[in-house]
Parts: C-alpha cells; structure tokens; sequence
C-alpha cells in the first residue's frame, strides 16, 4: 500500500519545507554580512555530520534532547499551551535524575536502576509542568509568563542546591550515578550518542498513537482547537490542561536519560543547556506531529552540532540566531499556506470523502 | 538590614531599577490595549540597551544613545507589526520569536562590529546618576501621560477602541490597524528607552543583560488588568524586590547568594498565583 498523505498533513509538509528554504536563506544572508560564503559552510556542515562518525554520534546526541523537549512543547501547543519552560523542566529532571541515580545501592541491578531513573528525571519535569498547568488551569496564569519565571527560578535554585550539597571538591559536577542506571554509548567513535535514542523512539511513537487513536488524543486536541467548544461536549478543560502540562514536563524531565544517564553520568552545573528552548523550534517546525517533530529535531540538531563543526568559519551565535529564525519563519508560513489552501477549496459536493 | 532601608541610596536604587521596568510596562500596556499582544518586549529591551551602547559608543554621546535605543525598539516594533498583522501570524509565536533571535542577534552583532563575545566597548552613559539622566524624566513624564491620554486624547480613545471594539473604528473610518501601527511604534520606543537605560546605567552592553524583565513587565500588565498607571506601579514593586536581593546579597545575610536574586520571580509568581488572570484584557487583544 502507498502511504497517501492527508490533505492536512500536505500542508503541514509544504508549511515546514517552505520555513525550512527561509531559515536557510536567512542563514546564507547572514554568512554574506559576516563576509563568509554560505554555500561553503554548509556544504561543510553536511560534510562533518555524514562523513564523520564523530560528528554524526554529536548530532544524534543533540537530537535525542531535542526529541523529548520537542515532543514536550508540541503536546502543550496541541492542547493550545504555550509551554516554553521546557528549559526549567529539563533542568530539574537532571537534578532528580543525577541525585536519585546516585543514591541508589552500588550494586543496583540495571533493570531496576534505569526505570527508577527514568521515573526520577521524568517525576522533576513533571513537578514543574504541572504548577504551570495548575497556575494556568485554577488561576487563569499565563503560561508563557509562568513558565518564564520558573525557567529562571529553577535554574537558581538547582545551582544553590549543587552549590550547597552536590559539587564536589571545588568543581561543578556532583557524585556519580550506579553502574546499574547508566545507558550505554551507541559507539560512534567515541561520541555521546546512547540508547536513550530508543526512549526517544519509544516517546515518539506512543505520543503519535496517543494523539491518533485514543480518546485522550482527541480531548486535547479539542482544547487546544476551541477550548469552549471542548467543554461544551463534555470535556474538563482545566483537568486536561494540568494533565497536558504535567505530561508534557515529564517529556522534558526525560532528557535527563540523555544527559545524565547517557553521557555524563553526573549532575553538571549547564548540563544540557537550551535544549528545552530549542525545543521550541522543534516543536513549531514539526508542526506539534510526534514524526515531525522527530525530523525537525534531527533538522536543528545538524543545525546544532554542525554549527559547533564549522565553528572556525562562523560564530556559533548565528546558529543560534537561526533557531530563532525558524520559529518565525514557520509561524508565517503556516498562515501563508493555510490561506492559500482556503483560496484554492472548491465545495465537497459530489465528492466523496 | 532594616536600616539599609531608609537611606536616600536605597530608594534611589530603586528608582533606578525600576526605570526599565517601568517603560517596558508602559510601552507593553500601550501596545497590548491597541489589541496587539506583545509578547517582544524583551527583544525591545535587548536591540535598545544593545543600539544604546552602540550609537553611545560611535558618536561619544550618551544622548544620541537614548535616541539610538528608542529608535531600534521602534523597529522591533515595526517588525513585529507586519509579521503580525499585515501577514496574520500567530502574536504569541512571533513575541517568542523575536525574543530568541534577539537574544542571540545581540550577540551576533558584538562579534559582527567589535569582535567580542559578551560586553560591547564602553560607551559614556548616565551611570547611578537619576536627576541628570533623560531616560528617568522619560519614564516620569510617560507614567504620567500615558495613563492620561489613555482617557482624555484622541489618539488614546482611538488606540483602547481598536484594542476593544475594532468594528466601531472601522463605522467611524478610521483603520484598526493603522492605530495599532501607532500604538505599537510608541510602544516600541518607550521600551527602547528602557532598554537604554540597562546599558547606559552600566557604560556599555552585556549579552542577555534583560534578563526577564520584559516578561515581569508584562505580568505586572496583566496584574493590573492592562491600566498602564498600574502597571508602572506594580513595577516599582518589583523594583523594590529587585533592591532588596541586591541588599541581600552584598549585607551577607543568610539567604544563599544563588537564591537571593530570584525574589522578583518568585514573587512574580506568587502575585499571579493569587490574583492570576483576574484583570479583563482588551477584547480584541491578539485578534486581526
């Protein structure tokens, strides 16, 4: 059978390739200001990420981040929130994640010490989504603002706690985690590629059969599309928004598989650092689908990792100005070929559908 | 601790702080009852504290550097009003936007004119001076007419009836989209000042020297259910926070170092949490 996209999904589609060309050429705009050749720098960013094991292993570490903080701002947007404390979330899934995994017994079998941890990252993200949805839900808080703030808040009072109990002997990392709770590497030529790639998988696809086939899936779509439409059928609009968000903070807190049980293996003061808001850009050019994001994370992962590779050549600030870049960009071009597609409708009669 | 509290240099202190609050709260309130929602005020702050220190540094002039930052959030301004209504792209979406590519753009220029990667040159500024520096007069005078003209000029009555009723400007022929075009640029430009005044009060820029303050301005807009006077004062709240972490810091209390200079976040939450959303937004707000 031929996969035959949807009309929606066509659209989604053209919406995400479209930002992709602009961001491409913003980025070409600023290599020329900055005196360099753009085609050059590109050519050389491909070139490390398919050529170089090494590189390749740094991309998919990035995107496997990126994934989970991508997932986590697409299920809010989904459901009509904008949650951008994907960062404070991720945050404080690594702190819980690194302190539990560390004070489990030494000999902690593997079975037992990486669920617990899992459990530990995903429980510290979903702590701080939560009190965004229920600031949201019961006091009708903005979330961007709310989200703001704890990003912040978080940030310091993860320092203070590294500061005061975790850092040991002057220098920013805390004790190691057992054995037992660290994933293997994927043994790209030394890179921090690991397994945690799978739970990645595993939360993409479970998300996309959650928001395609179930009940769930549907409810918070339906407050995201028209929240009073939603609860005149029925549909508690502020449990589902608290719901949203505490999912959603757990998806960011399971980044933490990647940095601290993948890689580190320790807590690190800036462990993991923007991931949660480049999660932004993942999510909104993955246009809020679980596979789009997926791609838009192995998209601005490259971006990432290939803007370190090609560091000699152009500042990494305009990588990172691109990230920025493709929010914009998709914002518009969503409109622009959602209107096009109105212009272009002909009426259903006779037609079956 | 407590003694720290009535001399002349704390409330001066506070003055200081609360002057780029103020503007962006001021700027935000104007922007947001024209019926935009402005989610950019930090990407204000960040290009105008970043042109201030530039045209301040080029020219010698810490005046010309005032002019420089209000012109640049003007332009932000301007941007953000053609993605937003002349291309009908999500409000939200574009403010997060914009504040992301400033953050990094800010950055981007340093290495692009000077090189550099966090502090630009120095440029001559205003320092902890209050009565000398324009950019305070600036945010007396608009805490003063903004409020006013909100309710008593035309220009005002127009801006809260494209905010709240756009139809009814549309009967009397006059364009919604042109007074949120107006609305929007004074806006822009009173942020910029704001913006300036994070730069020139400490002679040059400094990478992500905003630091949330457009996002605190604006959930003291809310706070004070968009009435600009309000909001300012809300503002001069989170100013006296802001002073009181900073005495906390240096005065060597118990509070942690890292913790003390989150009070005004936190208290910004705490404030939402029990007042939240009460305020009613312009009704039109966010809607073409």
């Amino acid at each position: 059978m031929i996969w035959r996209p949807s009309a929606s999904t066509t659209r989604e589609l053209q919406a995400a390739l479209i930002a992709l060309l602009a961001t491409i050429a913003v980025g070409s705009a600023l290599m020329l200001i900055y005196g360099v050749a753009p085609a050059g720098v590109w050519l050389a960013m491909l070139d490390e990420i398919t050529r170089d094991p090494y590189s390749l292993g740094q991309m998919l570490y990035k995107a496997t981040g990126l994934v989970l903080c991508g997932l986590s701002v697409a299920l809010a947007l989904d459901a009509g929130l904008f949650n951008i404390g994907a960062e404070g979330q991720m945050t404080a899934g690594v702190l819980t994640c690194a302190v539990f995994g560390a004070a489990l017994p030494a000999d902690t079998p593997s079975f037992i010490a990486v669920p617990l941890c899992l459990v530990a990252a995903a429980a510290g993200g979903a702590a701080v989504g939560a009190l965004i949805g229920v600031l949201r839900a019961k006091r009708n808080a903005h979330e961007v603002i709310t989200s703001i703030m704890l990003n912040v808040i978080v940030a310091g009072v993860v320092l203070w706690i590294g500061n005061a109990v975790l850092f040991r002997g002057g220098t920013t990392r805390g004790g190691q985690i057992v054995d037992g709770a660290k994933l293997p590497e994927l043994g790209l030529a030394g890179s921090a590629a690991n397994w945690s790639i799978a739970i990645a998988i595993v939360m993409v696809l479970l998300l996309a059969w959650l928001r395609s086939r179930t009940t769930w899936g549907q409810a918070w779509r339906a407050v995201g599309r028209d929240p009073e439409a939603a609860r005149s059928v029925g549909i508690s609009v502020g449990r589902v928004q608290i719901l949203v968000m505490t999912g959603a903070g757990a998806l960011a807190g399971l980044a933490a598989a990647n940095f601290v049980m993948g890689h580190k293996h320790a807590f690190e003061e800036g462990l993991g650092r923007n991931t949660g808001f480049i999660g932004i850009s993942v999510a909104l050019l993955g246009r809020t689908n679980p596979i789009g994001v997926a791609f838009a994370a192995i998209a601005l992962g490259t971006l990432s990792a290939g803007g370190l590779a090609v560091g000699d050549k152009v500042p990494k600030e305009l990588t990172e100005m691109l990230q920025g870049v493709v929010v914009l960009a998709v914002a518009i071009s969503s409109v622009w070929v959602h209107r096009r597609s109105i212009a272009s409708e002909r009426p259903l009669v006779g037609k079956v559908t | 601790m407590i003694e720290e509290l009535f001399t002349f240099v704390f409330w001066s202190n506070v003055l200081r702080i609360a002057v780029p609050y103020v503007l962006s709260a001021l700027g935000g309130a104007i922007t947001e009852r024209a019926g935009l929602i402005d989610l950019a005020l930090e990407a204000k702050l960040l290009f105008g504290a970043f042109t201030a220190a530039a045209v301040g540094h080029a020219t010698g002039s810490a005046y010309a550097g005032v002019a420089g930052g209000m012109v640049a959030g003007a332009l932000v301004a301007a941007a953000q009003t053609f993605f937003a209504l002349r291309m009908g792209a999500d409000q939200v979406i574009i403010g997060v936007a914009f504040n992301l590519i400033a953050l990094a753009g800010t950055r981007f220029m340093l290495q692009l004119f000077y090189n550099v990667g966090s502090n630009s040159p120095p440029s001559p500024g205003f320092g902890d001076a209050l009565v000398t520096n324009p950019i305070f007069w600036i945010a007396i005078v608009a805490s003063i007419l903004v409020p006013l003209a909100l309710v008593h000029a035309r220009w005002g009555l127009r801006l809260r009836a494209a905010g709240d009723r756009p139809d009814s400007l549309v009967a009397v022929g006059v364009s919604p989209t042109r007074a949120r075009v107006a609305a929007a640029l004074v806006g822009g430009a009173l942020t910029g000042a704001g913006g300036a005044q994070l730069s020139l009060s400490v002679d040059g820029f400094v990478a992500d020297m905003s630091g949330g303050r457009g996002y605190i301005a604006l959930a003291m807009i809310i706070l004070a259910g968009w009435r600009p006077a309000w909001a300012a004062l809300a503002c001069l709240g989170v100013a006296f926070a802001n002073a009181i972490s900073i005495e906390l810091q240096i005065s060597g209390s118990a509070i942690p170092r890292e913790l003390a200079p989150l009070l005004p976040y936190v208290l910004t939450v705490v404030v939402l949490a029990i007042w939240g959303g009460s305020g009613k937004p312009p009704r039109a707000l966010g809607k073409l």
